[in-house]
């Protein structure tokens, strides 16, 4: 979570400095991703939004990978194709994030369904944002999950805001989006977003249902987005400047760090430490990104890159065009 | 050589693909313990398992969006959709998730699916049974588009198909499954049993992707048509006696532009037939090829006969229809302009 944190504001400066085009940063929100990752075993595949790098961090994926596809540089790992914070990594259990929302629900269902057929015990973990479960794939994924009992985990990750618009509006009439569930015949649960060990605790269960084939778990993480949606966004155009302020839930870094400290396996001193240490992990990742180029100076994917991998091979069309490009 | 209707094609290509590749899933409306409305599954459930042929709730962007992800674990799923005409919910699906996930995830997950769906008029099937989208599928990045016109063509395209490691659009004429319907809807049609195309090769083999056939040899004009309108097109040059050279395009994307620059720099005349409607559709796409390849070797203008731009009406079918009638006139127009 600490590095999570470190790594946004450093990115969100950076996307300010014009190194990048676009960021999108995690406060508030650190528990919910960071501590589901602990909860899953490799080979265990995540179909995350926009909002759930906690998932890579977690799991030791480098930041200097994430950087370099946040620059859209030379080392970027998708060569420029995808906008910042867009990452994949099937390696990770990190399915490329599409950018068009909720899409990647049904393909967990579906994911989960292929290892269900190939009776492997790898799970799928669908995530999606509380504005979004009001697109049809949303409600795709569970009917199909609910219909062939896919050993898959579906995370709705409530942060309040879905840009500016109050997630009352998606939930309509329902109390909650966990009674999104109840209707489909899927056992659901609504956690405590900003606690670190609950929200491990609640994946741990959901994902053990899963793994053992007892079907899919729906699971509403109650949270906050303290920041802006994106750096393209300005909160305080709808919603009280002093909202943020108070930290609804309490800040998820804050609150395990006194749980740790009551328990006696953390000091003060300690904390402060760890955020020194985990900024200059961050710097220096960040300085190794920025010698391999930003979006607008150093080094860059080639032209080129921009015709191959549309299909395994090229079709002649394409060939056609890449040479009308000069490249 | 065994005859068989382009259904029995379709399904043996699906049955020898299951039985040599068990990574191969079909799945879709009615497509399991029924067998598809259209039979085109029939007897796959039975043999394969209910795991691997089985019946989906009623909703596309479902069957999609499910085959998407099963794709990226590995699978090969080929399914159907009931009708051309209910694929829009899952637009969005193969658009921005098939169609991209290659490019976007730098190969690290790929798509290898078939979306099977029949297409085309002549069934009285109104404007929501009737529909020939093709144009929106070849518009977009990542897609290959197949259109068979015949059984033998149909089973090899399919096999290619499902073995493409990219995502295939394969549009299937409905008016064809039976036999080669030439558009005179007031005779009974020859079924495939009495058609050479009907003749269907026992287990496995390809029609490649992206390579045309030529269905008639000719001087006076090169006709491009898919699907239901190369019978027609073969209609209407028997009755107006024009001399045309029938290409059957099989692959919109890739495109087989070489065998199309050949023929119509020999013939120096060309029209383009297709069922789907006319403005943007994929005639368009085909004159501006053959206008930037073959331009001083065209004695008259590119003809296009196409659907109307109207909803595919019901009453009014065979007016919609462009039949032997409207395509030879235009091939006669075409060759004295």
């Amino acid at each position: 979570m600490m590095t999570l944190r470190a790594f946004d504001a450093r990115m969100q400066m950076a996307q300010r400095q014009g190194k990048t085009s676009f960021y999108m940063q995690h406060m508030g929100e650190e528990a919910v991703s960071c501590a589901f990752r602990k909860a899953l075993l490799p080979g265990d595949m995540n179909f995350p939004t926009y909002r759930q790098a906690g998932l890579l961090i977690a799991t030791g994926y480098p930041l200097v990978e994430m950087m370099c596809q946040i620059y859209s540089n030379e080392q970027d790992p998708l060569k420029g194709r995808q906008l910042p914070v867009l990452y994949s990594s099937k390696e990770h259990g990190f399915f490329s994030i599409s950018g068009n929302l909720a899409t990647q629900y049904i393909q967990a269902v579906g994911w989960a369904m292929a290892s269900a057929i190939k009776n492997d015990t790898k799970i799928a973990i669908g995530w999606i944002g509380d504005g979004s479960t009001a697109e049809s794939d949303f409600h795709a994924a569970l009917v199909f999950a609910s219909t062939y009992k896919a050993p898959v985990v579906l995370n709705i990750v409530n942060n309040q805001w879905a840009i500016s618009t109050f997630q009352g509006i998606a939930r309509g009439g329902s109390g909650t989006f966990a009674a999104r569930g109840l209707g489909f015949g899927i056992p659901a649960l609504r956690v405590d977003g900003n606690d670190y060990l609950a929200v491990y605790a609640v994946a741990r269960w959901a994902v053990e249902r899963a793994r053992r084939n007892f079907g899919p778990t729906l699971i509403e993480h109650v949270t906050y987005r303290v920041g802006a949606h994106s750096s393209s966004d300005d909160p305080s155009a709808y919603r009280p400047r002093t909202e943020s302020d108070t930290w609804p839930l309490g800040d998820p870094v804050i609150r395990l760090k006194n749980h740790l400290i009551v328990r006696g396996v953390w000091s003060e001193d300690r904390h402060k430490q760890a955020e020194a240490e985990v900024l200059d992990t961050v710097i220096t990742a960040q300085k190794e990104a920025e010698r391999h180029g930003t979006l607008h100076s150093g080094g860059k994917p080639s032209v080129r890159d921009m015709f191959e991998g549309v299909f395994a091979e090229m079709p002649p069309h394409l060939r056609r065009q890449r040479q009308q490009a000069g490249v | 050589m065994p005859r068989k209707t382009m259904i029995d094609a379709i399904r043996d290509a699906m049955d020898v693909m299951m039985g040599r590749d068990d990574t191969v899933v079909v799945f879709g409306e009615d497509v399991g313990y029924f067998g598809g409305v259209f039979r085109a599954t029939q007897g796959l459930q039975a043999k394969y398992g209910k795991s691997r042929c089985f019946d989906t709730p009623i909703s596309e962007l479902g069957i999609v969006g499910a085959a998407v992800g099963m794709a990226a674990y590995g699978l090969r799923p080929c399914v159907e959709i009931q009708f051309a005409d209910y694929i829009y919910p899952a637009y969005d699906q193969i658009v921005s998730e098939a169609a991209r996930l290659r490019y976007r995830s730098n190969g690290q997950f790929t798509c290898p699916l078939v979306v099977r769906m029949p297409t085309g008029g002549g069934i009285f099937g109104g404007q929501t049974h009737s529909q020939s989208p093709e144009a929106l599928f070849t518009h977009v990045s990542g897609l290959k588009t197949v259109v068979p016109s015949n059984p033998s063509d149909a089973k090899g395209l399919l096999i290619a198909a499902i073995e493409d490691p990219d995502p295939v659009i394969f549009l299937e004429p409905k008016r064809l499954y039976n036999g080669p319907f030439d558009g005179h809807h007031e005779r009974p049609v020859t079924p495939w049993s009495k058609h050479e195309l009907g003749e269907v090769p026992d287990g496995h083999y390809t029609v490649p992707l992206g390579k045309a056939a030529i269905r008639r040899q000719g001087a006076a004009v090169t006709v491009l048509a898919y699907g239901t309108m190369v019978y027609v097109a073969e209609a209407a040059a028997a009755e107006t006696r024009v001399d045309a050279e029938i290409i059957d395009l099989r692959t919109l994307l890739p495109l087989d532009l070489e065998a199309i620059v050949a023929s119509v720099r020999k013939t120096g005349r060309c029209m383009i037939v297709h069922e789907a409607t006319l403005t943007s559709g994929f005639g368009a796409e085909l004159s501006a090829l053959v206008q930037e390849a073959c331009f001083y070797h065209l004695e008259a203008p590119i003809t296009r006969v196409a659907g109307w731009d109207t909803p595919y009406p019901h009453a009014q079918e065979w007016d919609y229809f462009p039949g032997p009638d409207r395509v030879g006139r235009a091939l006669l127009e075409t060759i004295e302009p």
